[in-house]
């Protein structure tokens, strides 16, 4: 059963961009990619353990900022030579709002 | 019953006016012929190879006198005509008067005499008839100097001659190079190079003052008071029509005789051709237009309907071993543009100007073996978008199967020149190859072809291809990303000429594949954008790594440094203070003094950024920029303010450069140091730019580096002032700016394209006061503080989006 939770606008998130959304067992990345779709991912990189809010987002992937792994927006897998995944996360835009869903964060918070 | 024509003129056009009239109707015209010039037509194209001594007046006349005798002309030789009139349509010689009922003025031109004095002394003669011919080979005979004056097609060959027959041979040419109407700067060159080796001097820029002598020619005044000895002067500055009979008879005489399509003057009955007229605005030295205007005239002359057309001209000098060619129209100008062919070894030199698909102009030298075919392309105006890659090697290479080029790069000699900035040759590629240099990098690392301009790299890659065979892969020139097969170069190249200001523009004309980019390239062009078009293109954040678009430098565990300016690495108590504060309120786990004389402040959480900067502004400091690809620190040493040896306020001028230089972006970082003396205490010879003040200047040196690679600085250029210095390097950072490939340090970039250009451009004080207008026009937007900015607009995108710790704690 879904929980969507209204956590901000989609103007608060740049275009290309990405904010985190604290929960109590680290950071969930949200992103804008630039056709306005927006996805949710683990912030941590598989690798090193790199905040991927904070990296390049090009098509529907992002580029870790420290060593620059590629993870897909819409699987979490890592792209290219590179193995590994990242949790992912339902989202929901209605109304210029972005939405999560609680039931998957709380998931994750009990896993 | 027969007309009377009367023919004023025994030259080239009138010879060949009456060989189609007789050949047409032998019966039209009872024909006279007046020629100044004792003897009838011949070809004086030829009479450079009568002045060289390569054929006799035997060889070179057209017709001779059985010729006239058979078509029952009457030859009125050595007669010159002293008047026509027009109302009693009769013509008046010097012995004697003859009626018309058609006359043709074919009075030719008459050569150019500069006004100077003693231009009439015995001993200078002009270059346009036999008797001249005769004059010049008389005088060669007794050899010693002579002097040409003009550089043209005539005067060339006049100097030629003069040489062959054993004279020491001067030419003087008042413009920059050689027949420039005919030929461009590189031709010219070479042009010149080869006479040079017939023993004919060449002096350009030359303008005669005066012939000087008392009884005969002695010598020859140059304006810049040159006095070149002569025995011989030549005039052959250049022609125009010779006019005065047709003036004195009252027809309309602009430049030349004024003719219709028809070459009829403003008098039907009187037609006119040759060199003496004037159609359309056109004057007429070649031979071909005054062939078709002789077919014309034949015509017109016989009731028959033809017209005159001016058509393309194609010039070739007849000077032995000077092989030349030209045609068509060479300027260079907007929507034109040049392939050119280079092989200095055997003295080649191609040049095709296209415009619209088209070829408009050809410049050959050395190796006009090809010159009719592009001449027939120029006149036939042919589409030659398909065949543009093997345009330049000739027809050889055109038709038949699909065109390859790599067929046409087999096929050049090893000393052929690829890349004309750096001078290299394919043998010198080819070798490099075989010496274990398999791609484009590895070839521009060794030889440096390619390294400069760029618009060789697929020469270079076809040579690559033509030598390694199945190894090699085309385009192995490293394209910018995987988004794209463009390099970094062709993409800068095509953000400059296609003036792209956007990246979606960039995308679009450079083919992406990708929607918006990846990692890689996106940093890259928004430099490009931003560097190329400083006030159109906004900066695109989103576009930036991490530390760029958020001021400070991500840490491994995603915390960043912090890292306030310190100008020149001159701090205050107060700004340590604030900065001892600071530290402590945000609970900084580090604090270090760096290599670039200032403190980094480590593992300062993401969303405090913001608020320690408000911290660190409110007490004077902006932001040290330690992050960027832009300008870093400008070390410095205490230099004249407290040292013993300092020769100059180094410490000064490290501060005054800071303050020009911060904000700006470059390809990579950018380190200065300024040491104010060469005990070099601020290591400024391992820095990007490094100032060395000595006591007679400041020594500017560039390309150094202390990273992975650890390199020496070079000397740029030393400068007296401390205004040039700073003129200076804000030139070569602009320099820098416009033409280095993304993430190229200085020494990189210096190694593409030579310390020498670098210091070209930023001596000429023309080049270097444009780049620094350039560089402060950019800096009127860049030069601010991004800690200021980002506080007061996107303070709050430094925060979490929300915070779930409760909600998800439930």
């Amino acid at each position: 059963m879904s929980d969507w939770i209204d956590i901000a606008a989609l103007d608060d998130i740049a275009l290309r961009g990405a904010r985190v959304v604290k929960t109590a067992l680290g950071c969930v990345a949200v992103f804008r990619t630039a056709t306005d779709e927006v996805f949710a991912i683990d912030n941590t990189c598989p690798h090193k353990k790199g905040p991927l809010s904070e990296g390049i987002v090009h098509g529907n992937s992002v580029t870790c900022p420290l060593h620059n792994w590629v993870i897909s927006l819409e699987t979490g897998l890592v792209q290219g030579p590179d193995v590994g995944a990242v949790a992912t996360f339902p989202t929901r835009v209605e109304n210029g709002r972005i939405l999560l869903d609680a039931t998957t964060l709380r998931a994750r918070a009990a896993a | 019953m027969k007309q009377k024509l009367v023919v004023i003129g025994a030259g080239m056009a009138s010879g060949r006016v009456l060989e189609h009239l007789l050949d047409a109707d032998p019966q039209a015209y009872d024909i006279t012929l007046f020629n100044g010039e004792a003897r009838g037509n011949y070809n004086r194209i030829m009479l450079s190879p009568v002045l060289s001594g390569d054929k006799t007046y035997a060889d070179i006349v057209t017709h001779d006198d059985d010729w006239y005798a058979a078509n029952g002309i009457t030859c009125r030789f050595g007669e010159h005509v002293v008047a026509i009139d027009r109302a009693a349509k009769k013509v008046t010689g010097k012995n004697g008067t003859v009626s018309y009922d058609k006359l043709l003025i074919a009075t030719g031109s008459a050569p150019f005499i500069i006004p100077v004095q003693g231009k009439d002394l015995p001993g200078v003669i002009t270059y346009r008839d036999l008797d001249d011919t005769n004059a010049m080979i008389a005088a060669a005979a007794k050899g010693g100097k002579a002097v040409v004056i003009g550089g043209g097609l005539l005067g060339l060959e006049a100097a030629a001659g003069l040489a062959e027959r054993g004279m020491d041979v001067t030419v003087l040419h008042l413009m920059g190079h050689l027949m420039e109407r005919q030929l461009d700067e590189s031709a010219g060159f070479l042009l010149r190079r080869d006479l040079e080796k017939k023993g004919v001097k060449v002096i350009c820029r030359a303008s005669t003052a005066a012939i000087l002598g008392e009884t005969h020619v002695e010598a020859v005044l140059l304006e810049d008071k040159t006095v070149l000895g002569a025995d011989l002067v030549v005039m052959a500055v250049g022609i125009r029509p010779e006019t005065r009979l047709a003036n004195d008879a009252g027809l309309t005489v602009a430049r030349g005789i004024e003719v219709n399509a028809q070459l009829q003057t403003s008098d039907p009955d009187i037609y006119a051709v040759g060199e003496c007229v004037e159609f359309n605005n056109y004057l007429f030295g070649l031979v071909a237009p005054l062939y078709d205007q002789a077919k014309v005239v034949a015509n017109s002359l016989l009731g028959q309907k033809d017209a005159f057309v001016v058509k393309e001209l194609a010039t070739k000098l007849k000077v032995t071993g000077c092989d030349l060619f030209s045609a068509g129209d060479f300027a260079e100008g907007e929507g034109r543009e040049d392939i050119v062919f280079r092989d200095p070894a055997r003295g080649v030199y191609r040049r095709l100007v296209i415009e619209d698909d088209a070829l408009i102009g050809a410049v050959m030298y050395g190796d006009t073996s090809d010159s009719n075919w592009f001449f027939g392309l120029i006149k036939d105006k042919t589409e030659i978008s398909e065949m543009r890659e093997t345009l330049i090697f000739g027809p050889a290479y055109q038709g038949g199967t699909p065109l390859d080029p790599l067929a046409a790069v087999a096929a050049l000699p090893r000393d052929a020149e690829i890349c004309g900035c750096n001078g290299v040759c394919k043998g010198t590629i080819v070798d490099a190859i075989n010496a274990g240099a398999t791609d484009l990098g590895a070839v521009r690392a060794v030889t440096k072809a390619s390294g400069s301009c760029g618009t060789c790299t697929g020469l270079v890659e076809q040579v690559l291809a033509v030598t390694l065979g199945d190894d090699f892969v085309l385009p192995t020139s490293q394209p910018m990303c995987k988004c794209t097969d463009m390099t970094h170069e062709d993409v800068r190249r095509m953000i400059k000429s296609q003036e792209l200001k956007s990246m979606p523009a960039v995308r679009q004309a450079c083919n992406w594949t990708t929607p918006d980019g990846c990692h890689s390239c996106r940093p890259a062009l928004n430099f490009y954008l931003l560097a190329d078009w400083p006030l159109e293109y906004a900066d695109d954040p989103q576009s930036r790594f991490i530390n760029e678009r958020k001021h400070a430098n991500i840490q491994k565990d995603g915390t960043f440094s912090v890292v306030p300016r310190m100008w020149g690495g001159i701090t205050t108590p107060a700004e340590l203070r604030a900065i001892a504060d600071a530290a402590e309120k945000y609970m900084v786990p580090t604090v270090k003094v760096t290599g670039g004389q200032r403190i980094d402040l480590l593992g300062v959480k993401g969303e405090d950024l913001p608020s320690i900067w408000a911290d660190l502004n409110a007490a004077g400091m902006v932001s040290g920029h330690a992050y960027s690809k832009g300008l870093r620190t400008v070390k410095t040493c205490v230099g004249t303010d407290h040292c013993r040896f300092g020769t100059q306020d180094s410490t000064g001028l490290g501060i005054k450069l800071e303050k020009t230089l911060w904000g700006s972006w470059t390809p990579h970082k950018l380190k200065l140091g300024v040491s104010g003396c060469p005990r070099n205490c601020a290591e400024a010879t391992c820095k990007d730019i490094g100032i060395v003040c000595v006591d007679s200047g400041y020594q500017i040196s560039i390309g150094g580096a202390a990273g992975m690679d650890v390199r020496e600085t070079e000397l740029l250029i030393q400068v007296p002032t401390e205004e040039e210095a700073i003129a200076v390097i804000k030139a070569v950072t602009q320099l820098y700016r416009e033409n280095a490939k993304y993430l190229d340090r200085i020494y990189k970039w210096m190694a593409k394209v030579g310390l020498d250009w670098i210091t070209a451009q930023v001596s000429d004080l023309e080049t270097r006061t444009a780049l620094v207008d350039r560089f402060e026009l950019s800096q009127s937007i860049y030069r601010t503080d991004p800690w200021a900015d980002h506080i007061a607009k996107n303070a709050e995108t430094y925060q979490p989006l929300a915070d779930l710790t409760l909600e998800a704690a439930e």
